[in-house]
C-alpha cells in the first residue's frame, strides 16, 4: 500500500513529489511516457511570469506569484538555469493602453513587485529591436525565464533521491474508491513493455491528479465533478543560438481572451523563442506543428519584434495547454471524493506556479495522512556537470579526472561523452535520445542531432545496456533502427 | 603554448589535401586537428564508388579515395591529433583545442587552414510541419547508421531533397533491402548530379518527383506516413495534388551547410549565398594567415575538386608562412551577374596571382544551349559554349594573369548569355 499515489510526471506532479519527500512517505509516481517531463512540461515557453496575468483572487495568480517568488532559490537548491530577465508587455499604436493600466493594477493587488509602465523612449532603450509601433510597455522586473526540462527532471530526481518511486511506461486504467485506499488498475503504455507496476492493481491512501491534459479523464474516474480539459495547443519556432541576443526581455503581446499572444523571447541557453499560437483542438496527443500555425507565428511574432531573424529557426514543436473549462487551475481535494487531490487545469503559468503548487499539495497531504517529516531529507540536488561553463583550469582538471569530459559528442552544443554518461547513469537516467537532449542538449542544436545521435546511440547501448533495437527516440515505439544491414 | 606553423582544422579530405600540399611547398610544422577517430572525414561513410576519377584516373570509394590521402600525410610525416575538438579559433591565429587524453589546450600557428566541411539542413531549418517522430533523418545521418553502424534505419523510405546523399541512399537503402517509394524534390529541377540520377534513381526505377514537397507527416512515435503535393512556380504546395505514401522513414536531403561557426569566432567575413568565408585568389579569408577550402568554404559536388582547392590552400599559406602577407596591391572584386549565384574566390589580385586561377561557381537555373562569358571590365575575357548548365554541377572559368594586368579593371564579371 502506497501512502500516495501521483499521476503524471509532468512539472507539476515532480514538484508534488518532491515536496512530498520531505516526509516520511511510500509514494510512486504513474507516468505513461517513458520519462518525467514528456507532455506540456518539455513544450512551453519556457517562462517565469512574474504574476500579473490572472485575476486577482484565482488560483492562478496565488500560486503564479507564490511559485515566482520561490523558483530563483529553487534554482540554486536543485541547480537547474534560472535568469530574472525582466518583461514587456508591449502596446502598440492602435491598441488599447489601458489594458496595459489595468494589467498594472491586477499584479499589484496580486502581490506583483517591481511593475511599472514605461513610455516609447524608455522602452526603446530597453530594447532596440522593438516595432517601430511600440508605444508603450508594463516592464516586470520579477519576470524570468528558465529551462522547463532542467527543473521537472530536477524536481523528479530529488524526489527520486529522497525515496518516491517512478514507474514509467504505464498508463492508469481506472481508479476505484475503496473504504479507506483508492485501487489504481494500470497497463503498459502503447507499444511499451510497461514497469514493473503494470497490468497490476496498486493501492493508495491517497492519489493525486496531475495528469496534465488528461486531468480531466482521472478526475472524471473518481469524482462526480466533473471536469472537461481541452488541449489548447502552441506552436513555437526555436532560432539559433546566433539570434538569442535579438532582444534581452521576454517581450509579450497585449493579452486577448485566448492567451497572452505571442511572445519573443531569449532562452536560458542563447536560442530565441518565438511562439506559440493558440488553438483548441480535441485530440490530447496532437503536439503536430502545422503550415498555418507556422505562419501566423511569423506573422504575429512581427507585430513586437522587428526584423525578427526567421531564416535561422532550427526547429519548431507544438505543446498543449490543459485549458479547464472553468479557466482557473483545479488545486485540492476533490470535493466528493476524500483524499483524492487534483492539481488539473495546469495551463499558463502553470510553470511557474510549480513550486507553490507543490508546497501546498504536500503540506495538505501530510496534515491529512498525519505524515512525520523525513530526516534524511536532503533537499539540495547537483545538476549535470557542463564543463564548457568553468574555466579552462577548471576543464583541464575535470578531464583529468574523467577524460570522457575531454570527448565532444555534440559539436552543435559542445556537449561532452562525460556529460551523456552522467545522464544515463543518474537517478532516473535518460533511455532515449530525447532524454539524452533534454538533459544535456546534445542534439539540440543547429544540426538537430544530424551528427551526434548515431554516437548517443552507442552510449546508451553500452551504459544503459540496450541493444540498438531498443534504443529510441522517446520510448515506445520510437526505434531509430530495424535491424541489421539486410535483416529487415 | 604549443607552436605550429600551420594548424589545418579538420582531417578530411580536405585538410589532408592541404597538409600534404603545404608540406610539399616546404612547411615542415604542421598540425592537423580532427574530431573524429579516425582521418578521412565523411568519405569513410561513402562507401559508393565513384571517387578519383579526376584526381587518380580511376574509379574509388570513399575510404579508399580517403586512404590514399591519409597514406601520403602519414608519409610525410605529418602530425595530427584524432578525437581532438577545436573549440574556439582566435583572430591572432590561436587555436583552442580539447581531447580526453590533453585536456583543453592552446596553439598558436602561423597560419590556419579552415577545412570543417559542411552539415545537413534539417528538418526543423526546413520548418516542415507535423509531429517529431523517430524516423526523420538526414541522408547522411542515415548513411552513417547503414554504412558504419549495420544498421538499417528504415524499411520503407521516402526521401525529400534530390541532393547526393539522398540519391546515394535512395540505391543504399535499396541494396540493404529496404523499399524506396519516391523522391520529392521542391525545385523544378534536381540538386543532385546528373549521375547519381541515372545510376541511383532510374536504374533501380525510384520515381523522382520535381517541384514537390512534403505537406504531412504522420505518426507520433516513429513515421507512419507522408504526403506530398506538388508546389507551385511560387514553391507553395498546390491544394489538390496531395498523394500519401505509407512509410516509415523520411530521408532529408535538402542541402548542406558550410560549418562554419567557428570561423565566426575568428571574425572571418562570410558570404551570405555559399555560406563560407570571403576569400581571395589565394583562398586567404578576410582575416590575413586563414585560409579555407573544401566544402566549408563553399559545397563541392566531387571530392577531387575539394582535393585539387585544399592542395591550392596548403601552397598558399605555405607561401604566407614564408614570405607573409601582400594585402597591399591592386584587388578586383568579381562580380557573379546574370544566371550566376557567386564565386569563389570573390577577389583576384593580378600582381599576386599565379599565371592561372580557376573560378568555381554554380548557377541559378537549369541554362540550355548558353555560354558562360566571363569580363574583365567590358572587355570579354573569355566565351565558352554550354549545351546545359545545371544549378546541382558546380562549373569553372580559368582566369589567366595576362588578361587581368592592365591597369583600370574595376571588376570581373561572370555571366551566362544565350547563345545566338
Amino acid at each position: 500500500m502506497f501512502d500516495v499515489a501521483i499521476i503524471g510526471a509532468g512539472v507539476t506532479g515532480c514538484a508534488i513529489a518532491r515536496e512530498l519527500s520531505r516526509y516520511r512517505v511510500k509514494a510512486c509516481v504513474i507516468e505513461k511516457e517513458e520519462d518525467v517531463c514528456c507532455g506540456t512540461s518539455k513544450a512551453n515557453s519556457a517562462i517565469v511570469h512574474a504574476g500579473f496575468d490572472a485575476r486577482p483572487g484565482s488560483l492562478k495568480a496565488r500560486f503564479n506569484v507564490e511559485g515566482a517568488k520561490m523558483m530563483e532559490a529553487l534554482s540554486r537548491e536543485l541547480d537547474f538555469p534560472y535568469k530574472k530577465n525582466g518583461s514587456l508587455v508591449v502596446c502598440t499604436e492602435g491598441q488599447d493602453r489601458g489594458i496595459l493600466e489595468e494589467l498594472l493594477r491586477q499584479g499589484e493587488e496580486n502581490g506583483v513587485e517591481g511593475l511599472r509602465i514605461l513610455e516609447q523612449e524608455e522602452v526603446r532603450k530597453l530594447e532596440k529591436n522593438l516595432s517601430e509601433d511600440v508605444i508603450c510597455a508594463l516592464y516586470a522586473s520579477e519576470g524570468a525565464i528558465c529551462c522547463p526540462f532542467h527543473l521537472t527532471i530536477a524536481l523528479g530526481e530529488n524526489a527520486a533521491d529522497n525515496g518516491v518511486e517512478f514507474y514509467f511506461d504505464t498508463q492508469v486504467e481506472t481508479i476505484k474508491k475503496q473504504e479507506d485506499h483508492y485501487e489504481i488498475h494500470t497497463k503498459a503504455a502503447a507499444g511499451t513493455k510497461g514497469s514493473e507496476i503494470a497490468g497490476k492493481e496498486i493501492r493508495a491512501r491517497a492519489v493525486v491528479n496531475a495528469a496534465g491534459v488528461y486531468g480531466d479523464v482521472i478526475n472524471n474516474m473518481v469524482s462526480e465533478h466533473k471536469l472537461h480539459i481541452t488541449p489548447r495547443r502552441g506552436q513555437y519556432e526555436l532560432l539559433d543560438k546566433s539570434t538569442g541576443d535579438h532582444v534581452s526581455h521576454t517581450i509579450f503581446q497585449l493579452p486577448t481572451k485566448m492567451g497572452k499572444g505571442v511572445l519573443v523571447t531569449p532562452t536560458v541557453h542563447g536560442n530565441l523563442l518565438v511562439g506559440p499560437t493558440a488553438e483548441d483542438i480535441e485530440d490530447k496527443e496532437g503536439t503536430d506543428t502545422t503550415a498555418e500555425g507556422l505562419r501566423n507565428l511569423e506573422q504575429s511574432g512581427a507585430l513586437s519584434v522587428k526584423d525578427l531573424p526567421l531564416r535561422q529557426v532550427i526547429t519548431s514543436f507544438a505543446g498543449l495547454r490543459a485549458h479547464e473549462e472553468g479557466g482557473d487551475f483545479v488545486i485540492g481535494e476533490a470535493e466528493d471524493a476524500r483524499r483524492f487531490y487534483n492539481a488539473a487545469g495546469i495551463e499558463s503559468p502553470g510553470l511557474s506556479s510549480a513550486p507553490a503548487i507543490g508546497a501546498y499539495l504536500a503540506k495538505e497531504i501530510a496534515k491529512d495522512l498525519a505524515l512525520e517529516e523525513n530526516p534524511d531529507f536532503v533537499g539540495e540536488r547537483k545538476g549535470i556537470l557542463h564543463p564548457g561553463d568553468l574555466s579552462m583550469e577548471e576543464q583541464n582538471e575535470w578531464i583529468r579526472k574523467q577524460p570522457a569530459y575531454g570527448r565532444v559528442i555534440c559539436r552543435c552544443e559542445s556537449v561532452t561523452e562525460g556529460e551523456i554518461l552522467d545522464a544515463i547513469t543518474r537517478t532516473l537516467g535518460a533511455r532515449s535520445l530525447d532524454g539524452v537532449k533534454r538533459r544535456t542538449r546534445a542534439g539540440m542544436g543547429r544540426c538537430q542531432a544530424g551528427f551526434c545521435s548515431p554516437r548517443v546511440m552507442e552510449l546508451l547501448e553500452k551504459t544503459a545496456g540496450l541493444s540498438p533495437l531498443e534504443v529510441t527516440k522517446s520510448g515506445g515505439e520510437s526505434v531509430i533502427v530495424f535491424g541489421q544491414n539486410k535483416e529487415i | 603554448m604549443k607552436q605550429y606553423d600551420l594548424v589545418i582544422v579538420g582531417g578530411g579530405p580536405a585538410g589532408l589535401a592541404a597538409a600534404v600540399a603545404a608540406r610539399d611547398a616546404g612547411i615542415r610544422d604542421i598540425l592537423i586537428i580532427e574530431r573524429d577517430g579516425r582521418l578521412g572525414g565523411i568519405l569513410n561513410q561513402c562507401i559508393h564508388n565513384g571517387f578519383g576519377l579526376h584526381t587518380f584516373q580511376e574509379e574509388l570509394t570513399g575510404p579508399e579515395y580517403a586512404h590514399r590521402f591519409i597514406e601520403q600525410v602519414q608519409e610525410r610525416g605529418i602530425e595530427y591529433k584524432l578525437n581532438t575538438m577545436v573549440m574556439e579559433i582566435r583572430k591572432d591565429k590561436t587555436v583552442v583545442a580539447m581531447n580526453g587524453d590533453e585536456g583543453m589546450f592552446v596553439i598558436q600557428a602561423k597560419a590556419v587552414i579552415l577545412a570543417m566541411g559542411c552539415r545537413e539542413r534539417s528538418r526543423g531549418a526546413l520548418n516542415l510541419p507535423g509531429y517529431r517522430p523517430a524516423g526523420i533523418y538526414s541522408a547522411g545521418t542515415a548513411q552513417r547508421l547503414v554504412n558504419m553502424e549495420g544498421q538499417m534505419p528504415g524499411k520503407r523510405v521516402v526521401i525529400l531533397g534530390s541532393g547526393d546523399i539522398g540519391l546515394i541512399m535512395a540505391r543504399r537503402m535499396t541494396l540493404e533491402g529496404a523499399k524506396v517509394e519516391v523522391v520529392a524534390e521542391l525545385m523544378p529541377y534536381s540538386g543532385g548530379l546528373k549521375r547519381n540520377i541515372v545510376q541511383c534513381l532510374e536504374d533501380f526505377h525510384i520515381p523522382l518527383k520535381l517541384s514537390h514537397t512534403v505537406v504531412k507527416i504522420e505518426g507520433r512515435k516513429r513515421v507512419e506516413a507522408v504526403t506530398i503535393a506538388k508546389v507551385g512556380p511560387d514553391r507553395r504546395p498546390i491544394p489538390g495534388t496531395e498523394e500519401r505514401y505509407e512509410c516509415d522513414t523520411l530521408l532529408l536531403s535538402c542541402g548542406l551547410i558550410p560549418e562554419n561557426e567557428l570561423s565566426k569566432g575568428a571574425g572571418v567575413e562570410l558570404s551570405g549565398i555559399t555560406g563560407g568565408p570571403v576569400v581571395n585568389d589565394a583562398l586567404e579569408t578576410s582575416v590575413e594567415g586563414i585560409f579555407a577550402c573544401g566544402n566549408v568554404l563553399h559545397v563541392h559536388d566531387l571530392v577531387d575538386f575539394v582535393s585539387g582547392e585544399a592542395a591550392k590552400a596548403g601552397e598558399y599559406a605555405a607561401r604566407y608562412i614564408q614570405k607573409g602577407d601582400k594585402r597591399e596591391g591592386r584587388s578586383i572584386l568579381l562580380r557573379p551577374m546574370e544566371g550566376v549565384r557567386y564565386t569563389v574566390p570573390t577577389f583576384i589580385r593580378p600582381q599576386e596571382m599565379p599565371e592561372e586561377v580557376t573560378v568555381r561557381f554554380r548557377v541559378a537555373d537549369v541554362y540550355r544551349d548558353c555560354a558562360v562569358v566571363t569580363y574583365a571590365g567590358d572587355r570579354q575575357i573569355s566565351r565558352r559554349r554550354k549545351k546545359i548548365l545545371a544549378p546541382g554541377e558546380m562549373e569553372q572559368v580559368v582566369l589567366k594573369k595576362e588578361d587581368l594586368m592592365e591597369e583600370g579593371i574595376e571588376d570581373i564579371t561572370i555571366r551566362i548569355e544565350r547563345e545566338a
